[in-house]
């Protein structure tokens, strides 16, 4: 049995809990999904200004010029679509390799000062972005001189920490018998980490790469700090941007919304098993 | 026999450390020049009066100004409001939708998880930009007709001082408890069956389980969610900075917030690197207390 009784005598009274535990979540679902059905549907209006809108719950009509709107804004509103897919895939792919690779070292590998190491890369975890961010921001403008370009998007996320623990905790219940039989067989570790461990880690390695693509696309103030013209915009920043130029435009800035999202939605229901795991990966024990 | 043993496991080792210093070599580069070197210039500049060639030292000056600001002592009580309303209630949500979500059939689960999980999908700024027009203040406003539904009169929700913090609340409330949902789930469904066996045959009731059982087995997932809870509240910074810009009269400014607002809007490098020190600090303080207090018993 289990955390409920499952009334074996009393059909009717299962069957009456359940339907009312239903409902609660039905509600609570409609609560959560409104603002998303919301924004999808009211981007199909007409892109006029928000005096003559009345706003309705109920989707009215279908047309695509709020669309059509949101990209003539500016000459580089596709650019930002191309920009966040350029930047979040880079650093998705660094991600997924060196976060391996140190995963893997940290998990596996006896080297002199692996612990302490470690121990350093995890106390970044417990800094606030806040701290960071201005020395970060002086770093890349003022040091390097790199902002505006992809290398100012890309480089300070090249790896995170997050990732490397993730990838270390994952790898850590590979049986080590199977990489010492490797070893015996005259493998290096290269070798080992290529035909052993990827093939065994090609979960975790998804989980990293799709939640990092995730937070890379969807990822605001950065790109909003270290890009000053619309062509090195990316979406986030580009749709921030659209809102302020037409506060009173109310179907296109939906549809800028949408298009923001949409990708990202796309992304969640066709590999949703990996994005639910990798929320308890992380947080979960053993 | 020993020792044959030892050298045969060197020899297997061999080139192991050069191996494991190469697989980290990025991410340790990465982390001493984006991590590390700013942290340690933070404090440095935080003693300064940044200016872009040669700034000058001004000892305690600016921490100073932190503890006179009446400003900052304003964002900090909003952002401890803010956490007060936003944190207990996404935990005490989360997990009522995680217990009621056990008895259904697996599919229904599955559903019900991804549909909460939903708007933490969405970018921020495509769920502020939504949120500004729910939050109308015009009659026609999706909200402003729902309360009406209800005879309560329009409100001007982000724009009056009365009802801006309870509006970024709300919002809070509605669209980040998917990951907590999802986390309590996991952790429900790793509590062993035999604990419950073994209180159906002494002929507990639901709530006794419940309280002998499910809440002291869930209790160091509360611990994590409430201390990251915590811990990332204070750091908000995005919707206020979106949808209110801190205002109006200041009723939204959180320190998250204010770090912002000194750094890239007065350029007051050197205050926002000390702001966002005692930040740090008053973090490390709170998550220090909540380890001592409620961690007692939790192993990890």
């Amino acid at each position: 049995m289990a955390l409920f009784n499952n009334h074996l005598g009393n059909p009717t009274f299962k069957y009456v809990r359940n339907t009312v535990i239903v409902i609660l979540l039905l509600l609570f679902a409609l609560a959560t999904l409104f603002p998303i059905y919301f924004m999808v549907m009211s981007s199909f209006g007409d892109p006029i200004e928000a005096g003559a809108v009345s706003y309705s719950i109920w989707p009215g009509k279908f047309s695509l010029e709020s669309y059509k709107f949101f990209f003539n804004f500016s000459e580089y509103s596709y650019r930002w679509l191309l920009n966040s897919l350029v930047v979040a895939s880079a650093v998705m792919v660094s991600n997924v390799v060196f976060a391996t690779t140190a995963g893997y070292a940290f998990a596996k590998i006896q080297f002199r000062g692996r612990s302490v190491l470690f121990a350093v890369l995890l106390a970044a975890m417990m800094i606030p972005y806040q701290v960071t961010q201005v020395p970060l921001y002086i770093l890349i403008v003022n040091v390097f001189e790199i902002q505006n370009t992809y290398e100012a998007l890309i480089l300070p996320s090249i790896v995170t920490v997050y990732n490397i623990f993730l990838a270390k905790q994952f790898m850590g219940s590979i049986p080590k018998e199977i990489l010492e039989s490797a070893k015996v067989e005259g493998a290096s570790q290269f070798q080992i980490l290529i035909k052993i461990i990827m093939p065994l880690s090609k979960t975790v390695m998804a989980v990293m790469a799709i939640l990092t693509f995730m937070d890379t696309w969807n990822t605001f103030f950065w790109p909003f700090l270290v890009t000053n013209t619309m062509d090195m915009q990316t979406i986030q920043v580009g749709l921030k941007n659209f809102r302020f130029a037409n506060t009173t435009y109310f179907a296109p800035m939906m549809a800028g919304a949408t298009i923001s999202a949409v990708p990202m939605f796309i992304l969640f229901f066709s590999l949703q098993r990996y994005f639910l795991e990798g929320v308890t990966v992380g947080a979960v024990k053993g | 026999m020993a020792r044959g043993a030892l050298t045969t496991k060197n020899r297997l080792n061999r080139g192991d450390n050069a191996w494991a210093y190469v697989f980290i070599a990025v991410a340790l580069i990465g982390y001493a020049m984006f991590t590390a070197y700013p942290f340690i210039s933070a404090f440095i500049i935080s003693f300064q009066e940044y200016r872009p060639l040669g700034s000058e030292f001004i000892g305690f000056d600016n921490y100073a100004d932190i503890f006179k600001s009446e400003l900052f002592h304003k964002a900090l009580w909003n952002t401890v409001i803010y956490t007060v309303l936003t944190v207990p209630v996404a935990l005490i949500l989360s997990f009522a939708v995680a217990i009621m979500i056990m008895p259904l059939k697996k599919w229904m689960q599955t559903t019900f998880k991804a549909v909460y999980y939903l708007p933490a999908v969405a970018s921020g700024v495509a769920l502020s930009v939504v949120w500004l027009w729910i939050y109308d203040p015009l009659q026609g406003g999706i909200l402003n007709q729902l309360i009406s539904v209800f005879g309560i009169e329009n409100q001007n929700w982000l724009g009056s001082s009365k009802t801006s913090m309870f509006s970024l609340v709300f919002m809070s409330w509605l669209s980040s408890h998917g990951t907590s949902i999802i986390i309590y789930v996991a952790a429900l469904l790793g509590i062993d069956e035999s604990y419950y066996e073994a209180a159906d045959i002494d002929g507990a009731s639901f709530w006794q389980k419940m309280w002998h059982i499910v809440i002291p087995c869930l209790k160091p997932t509360t611990l994590f969610l409430l201390v990251t809870g915590v811990i990332g509240s204070f750091q908000v910074f995005q919707n206020a900075y979106l949808m209110t810009g801190g205002g109006p009269d200041h009723s939204t400014t959180m320190v998250g917030l204010l770090i912002f607002d000194t750094a890239f809007k007065y350029f007051e490098f050197g205050k926002a690197a000390a702001q966002s020190l005692v930040l740090a600090a008053i973090i490390g303080i709170i998550a220090f207390i909540q380890f001592k207090f409620l961690g007692k018993d939790v192993e990890y």
